[in-house]
């Protein structure tokens, strides 16, 4: 019993990410603005990147576009060396707002994306169990959306993507509503369960510390047109805790990017 | 907050005791809530039947005294002449004209409620479908169940089906309109969710939109129910010998005034039952939003 959920947990050689050329325009009022202006990276299986910048400089955009919400201007998107171009399973998404559908109970959400794929219900049940007790909601499997807190919604969102093993997991600040508490422990989580499965995760956030806390990689971003500025290696030690956030090496490495963004910040309130 | 099943393992007997305190703490604050909850409710009750006595009260001082400054109480039945006809029409046969009433009412709701929702979804949801049938249907829509009488003699092979045409037409357009209304109003977001789950057109339509559509489709149904019973005296104008909207037209035809009154407050009993009736089931289908309004 236990081999199909191992099974799915090992079959990792999945979540090559390429991105050529990308650039995001759109009309408005008769001009067009540059969202974002050649955009260019690779991601190996398994990493945890996070595109990190101020509010405006397109990050949310570049995890649209992965997704295959929107269409780029131009340039190209490959997952495993298929050009996306639409919205598939294959690519998990984490929302910002509470995005449970409210009509069904967490365990139908979770399991919402494995029925529609006709997966037998004895296998779904499996997995979907498997992930919510891996995440501490299995007691509340028959609770809908509304009763559950922000954190637990959504650490049901998180499961609800991985449960159809993406090959990449795309997360647009998917902890900025919740407290700060909640937030350190759903960052945790996070990693632990990322450091099982080795799922590639491209993380959306404005916030330095949760940047260097998660990633592997930090793609500082820039703003008019957005771009990416500078790709940094976060060097620090595996497994990651809380007190951690002390270390000389972390310190040295945020005072660099805080820096990095502090141009930019300011570059776009002139604009403003 | 508690987060992983790690964590809960390592609560201290002392935090067990903490919870058992706060627990019965809890316990006794909900039982000084329930009894004050209780009076509340008390009140509340006493409000109510004094409004009624008070309408019932007024209304027959009115008639007692022969009210006539610009409104005229001579000729209105005071609610004791409505009480007397009323047990008249109990003592004959009530169950004729009831049952005629709402087989009649039902009948075009149910219709109603069939066809409402299910072009509400498709021209919600089709653009297409929309530019075909929006427009007409809007042109329809304001006319009156009365203005539609002379055609439903001409259009309908039985004054009976004529009758219920009058009170689906009341029904029809609320239903329509909301269930438009709540598709077209589906969340972007839940869309995407469906989207990157995988879901093909099918899905969406069936796991969100729909769903997401229901809460609008639930209140069209109930505003439509009050509505068919609306348009039951208009519809009944037609009817050959039994009814309730036909017994308040005959009695007005024939000049006797109490059972009027006693008419249209059975209609008013009725159309609100059965929209309170509407409003419990459709709740039923919706166990996400019943648990929402007792949390609140």
């Amino acid at each position: 019993m236990a081999t199909l959920v191992e099974k799915t947990l090992e079959q990792r050689v999945r979540g090559f990410v390429e991105v050529e050329n990308l650039s995001v325009s759109f009309k408005r009022k008769g001009q067009s603005v540059h969202v974002l202006e050649s955009v260019n990276f690779k991601i190996e299986p398994g990493e945890f990147i996070c595109l990190l910048g101020p509010s405006g400089c397109g990050k949310s955009t570049i995890l649209n576009v992965i997704a295959g919400f929107i269409q780029p201007s131009s340039g190209f998107v490959f997952v495993d060396k298929r050009h996306v171009d639409s919205p598939s399973a294959d690519r998990g998404f984490v929302f910002q707002q509470y995005s449970l559908l409210p009509w069904k109970t967490t365990y139908q959400n979770v399991e919402f994306g494995l029925k529609i794929r006709g997966v037998p219900k004895a296998k779904r049940s499996e997995l979907v169990n498997y992930y919510l007790n891996r995440v501490g909601l299995f007691k509340h499997r028959h609770s809908y959306p509304h009763q559950l807190s922000g954190g637990m919604q959504q650490r049901a969102s998180i499961i609800r993507a991985l449960v159809n093993s993406p090959s990449v997991l795309l997360m647009d600040e998917p902890f900025a509503a919740l407290d700060a508490q909640t937030r350190h422990m759903m960052q945790e989580l996070l990693l632990t369960i990322w450091s099982d499965l080795k799922t590639t995760v491209i993380f959306v956030t404005h916030d330095i510390e949760e940047a260097l806390f998660l990633s592997d990689k930090i793609f500082v971003m820039g703003v008019n047109p957005g771009r990416i500025k500078e790709k940094i290696d976060v060097t620090l030690d595996r497994p990651r805790h809380a007190d951690g956030l002390l270390s000389p090496e972390f310190i040295s490495l945020n005072r660099q990017v805080f820096e990095l963004i502090r141009e930019e910040t300011l570059k776009s309130m002139d604009m403003d | 907050m508690s987060t992983s099943s790690k964590r809960s393992l390592k609560a201290s007997p002392l935090a067990k005791v903490n919870t058992t305190i706060a627990h019965c703490f809890k316990a006794l604050s909900r039982r000084d809530r329930s009894a004050s909850n209780q009076q509340k409710l008390n009140a509340q009750v006493f409000r109510r039947i004094l409004s009624l006595v008070l309408f019932f009260g007024i209304w027959q001082l009115l008639c007692l005294n022969r009210f006539n400054f610009f409104i005229n109480f001579e000729n209105v039945p005071s609610p004791i002449e409505v009480a007397q006809a009323t047990v008249q029409f109990v003592t004959g046969n009530p169950m004729k004209h009831i049952q005629a009433s709402a087989i009649r009412v039902l009948s075009g709701f149910t219709i109603a409620a069939v066809l409402g929702i299910s072009l509400g979804i498709l021209i919600g949801w089709f653009k297409k479908i929309e530019d075909f049938i929006f427009l007409p249907l809007e042109l329809l829509r304001p006319i009156p169940a009365v203005a539609w009488i002379p055609l439903a003699i001409l259009m309908f092979p039985t004054s009976e089906s004529g009758m219920i045409y009058l009170t689906f037409i009341g029904a029809f357009f609320p239903i329509l309109i909301s269930t438009i209304r709540g598709v077209e109003s589906t969340d972007l977001l839940l869309l995407r969710v469906g989207q990157c789950l995988g879901a093909k057109q099918w899905h969406i339509f069936k796991d969100i939109v729909v769903p997401g559509a229901m809460p609008n489709i639930a209140s069209g149904l109930v505003i439509g129910m009050g509505n068919s019973w609306f348009c039951l005296v208009t519809a009944e104008i037609l009817a050959g010998r039994y009814g309730v909207g036909y017994i308040t037209w005959e009695s007005y035809v024939t000049s006797n005034y109490p059972p009027i009154v006693m008419g249209m407050l059975l209609i008013g009993l009725m159309g609100a039952a059965s929209a309170y009736a509407v409003d419990r089931l459709t709740c039923l289908l919706m166990p996400w939003r019943i648990t929402k309004k007792k949390s609140a």
